[in-house]
């Protein structure tokens, strides 16, 4: 049985979406390859620039670009910076990313919001980094979300998933997939996020913070391949720290007839 | 002094009352130590800058490095300062631009930036930093409106470093395509600003503080900070310095902040050195990286080229290559005198060979211009 990611109509066998910012050009061919990563990102306020190593051209035949709008603060400027990335011949994927706080970097969804439906509208698949907000993320779904990319904490804090529950909500309610976008420091917080049933990780300062960087691109890709199948093949349930009684507590009612 | 704006701001008031009162003598090796490992806080930014934190330099840098990494990845961003005036009407007795220092003064003219902003194209680079000494009447606003507008045709990231202005005039030079500007406070003890700031509208020391706050209303994405080190104590002005950055990233949370390095150099008939050491120095860096995590950080060729490949990816993330601080020089279209002599003379190819060697990515541009405010 297939077990694809479908986003924008294409499928992906991977579920494990690479950041690229901090990484050099030819670490994350490597990054791709070790991970088993069919989807990367790719600032396009670096990639715009004309000179010498183009990100563009250091991905590997077969990459799917999530170009992203990062360095926008506004709606109507995610949508330029999107076009200017269609132009650039990176396709129709779009990460918006809307930013009006350089401290912790954290999305604004109102502004995420009005950017998925003006994006769709063009065509666009967009993919929204928002603030695990369930309302929200049914006004993306609804805008025309392919996905909705809630942090589970801060952009490049390696702190995890702070935001479960809030994720899990997501998972439970929405149709569109759930990708956990910022803040999975470690191939054990990639494969929580997988087990309660996240679609996808994105995860970039992890690994571009990591003592070997390859080494550590192929244990995220074992971790998320393990959350996924225990996602799917449901995991046991937990006793919440008590045991259950042998006798049971309600042995004394009369059989009936 | 007439015209010049004033800001409903208790920015400036806050950060001179704070360096007033911060002793440097006053911590130990504990707050030291806390303030290593600790979440930022004002009095661990005082602690990284006390005398105190001068043996655990190594410490406090394995920790600066983690955040650097954390932040800014292995980017390291370039540019270059474009010198098109040093005319200057102010007399700053530490700065070669100074209107009573003997030196050949000279004025791009549009044709000449141009040429300018050609030969820096050439480098590969793509952002540049346009920069005059202060003459209302020979570097008016219209005119650097008119250099940044030859410089936005030519590069992806245009900044500027000239005189403090009004808001509307910030949103003028905006307009024209700059997103970026650096202003110095040189020094924030206000008696010092006084002594070395002789004449000329730099001698305003209020007008001159709300400068990045009037830069950020005129529709400004990001503002530069920073304390030229040994006008005064360093450790007291670094300590202002990191609490107006702070206290304005506060305020307006949308805005990049960036804070510059610079330590006093010899110029043009001005025998001066700093007496600050490249430790001292290095300390007030991991002070404010600790202090400032997101900020960026930008080293100059004021230093040599061994201590600037040291500080990037460590604390600095952005550095200036292929640099000449004379006027005309890039092109041969000119020539006049530098405001301070530079360190290290390396082109853009040896500072980018220089990062890859250490493993850092150098990055070109790092932003899109969309022409919004």
């Amino acid at each position: 049985m297939s077990d694809d990611l479908v986003l924008g109509g294409r499928r992906f066998r991977s579920r494990f979406i690479l950041g690229s910012g901090k990484f050099s050009l030819d670490m994350t061919r490597r990054v791709i390859e070790e991970g088993g990563v069919e989807m990367a990102t790719l600032a396009v306020r670096r990639a715009s620039a004309a000179g010498e190593g183009n990100v563009l051209d250091s991905m590997p035949e077969g990459i799917t670009l999530l170009p992203n709008t990062s360095g926008a603060r506004s709606a109507e400027e995610a949508v330029r910076i999107a076009r200017l990335a269609r132009e650039l011949g990176c396709g129709d994927f779009v990460k918006i990313e809307i930013i009006r706080d350089t401290k912790y970097l954290l999305p604004d969804n109102r502004e995420t919001v009005r950017a998925v439906g003006m994006l769709a509208d063009e065509g666009f698949v967009p993919m929204p980094y928002m603030m695990p907000d369930l309302t929200a993320a049914r006004d993306m779904a609804d805008a025309g979300a392919a996905a909705v990319m809630p942090l589970g904490s801060p952009i490049g804090s390696n702190r995890g998933l702070l935001t479960k529950e809030f994720v899990k909500m997501m998972v439970e309610e929405l149709d569109v997939p759930v990708i956990v976008d910022a803040g999975i420091g470690k191939p054990s917080q990639a494969c929580e996020a997988m087990e309660i049933g996240c679609a996808a990780v994105m995860a970039n300062t992890a690994i571009a913070t990591a003592g070997d960087v390859p080494g550590m691109a192929r244990a995220f890709r074992m971790a998320i391949e393990a959350g996924r199948l225990a996602y799917l093949s449901g995991t046991g349930r937990v006793l919440d720290g008590r045991a259950e009684a042998s006798s049971p507590l309600t042995g004394f009612l009369e059989r009936s007839p | 002094m007439p015209g010049m704006e004033i800001l409903d701001s208790d920015v400036m008031s806050g950060v001179l009352e704070a360096r007033e009162s911060f002793d440097p003598s006053s911590y130990t090796e504990a707050d030291v130590r806390r303030a290593i490992h600790s979440e930022p806080s004002v009095e661990g930014f005082a602690a990284l800058l006390s005398p105190a934190a001068a043996p655990f330099l190594e410490e406090t840098a394995v920790r600066a490095r983690e955040l650097t990494r954390a932040h800014f990845g292995n980017s390291v961003c370039m540019f270059t300062p474009l010198y098109v005036s040093n005319y200057c009407t102010n007399r700053c007795v530490y700065c070669g631009f100074n209107s009573g220092n003997r030196i050949d003064r000279l004025r791009l003219e549009p044709e000449a930036v141009a040429k300018e902003l050609d030969a820096i194209a050439e480098t590969g680079l793509e952002e540049v930093l346009i920069l005059t000494g202060e003459s209302r009447e020979k570097s008016g606003v219209d005119y650097i409106c008119e250099c940044v507008r030859l410089a936005a045709e030519r590069f992806a990231v245009v900044g500027v470093e000239v005189y403090p202005m009004n808001t509307e005039d910030y949103a003028k030079v905006h307009a024209a395509g700059a997103d970026y500007v650096t202003v110095f406070q040189e020094t924030y003890d206000p008696v010092r600003y006084d002594e070395l700031h002789l004449a000329g509208p730099k001698s305003v020391f209020a007008y001159r503080f709300d400068a990045q706050e009037r830069a950020l209303r005129g529709g400004m994405r990001g503002v530069a900070f920073g304390a030229l080190l040994g006008l005064a104590d360093f450790r007291k002005d670094a300590f202002a310095c990191g609490l107006h950055a702070m206290m304005l990233q506060r305020r307006y949370p949308a805005a990049e902040i960036s804070m510059s390095l610079p330590r006093l150099r010899p110029a043009a008939n001005l025998e001066q050195t700093s007496g600050v050491t490249e430790a001292e120095l290095l300390q007030v860096s991991l002070a404010y990286r600790i202090f400032l995590p997101y900020a960026g950080q930008t080293i100059s060729t004021r230093e040599r080229s061994g201590f600037r490949d040291g500080i990037v990816g460590l604390t600095a993330t952005k550095i200036s290559a292929g640099v000449s601080v004379g006027i005309g020089e890039h092109s041969g279209s000119g020539h006049g005198e530098g405001q301070f002599v530079i360190s290290d003379p390396r082109g853009v190819g040896e500072v980018v060979d220089a990062l890859r060697r250490n493993g850092l990515q150098p990055v070109m541009a790092d932003y899109v211009r969309t022409g919004m405010r």
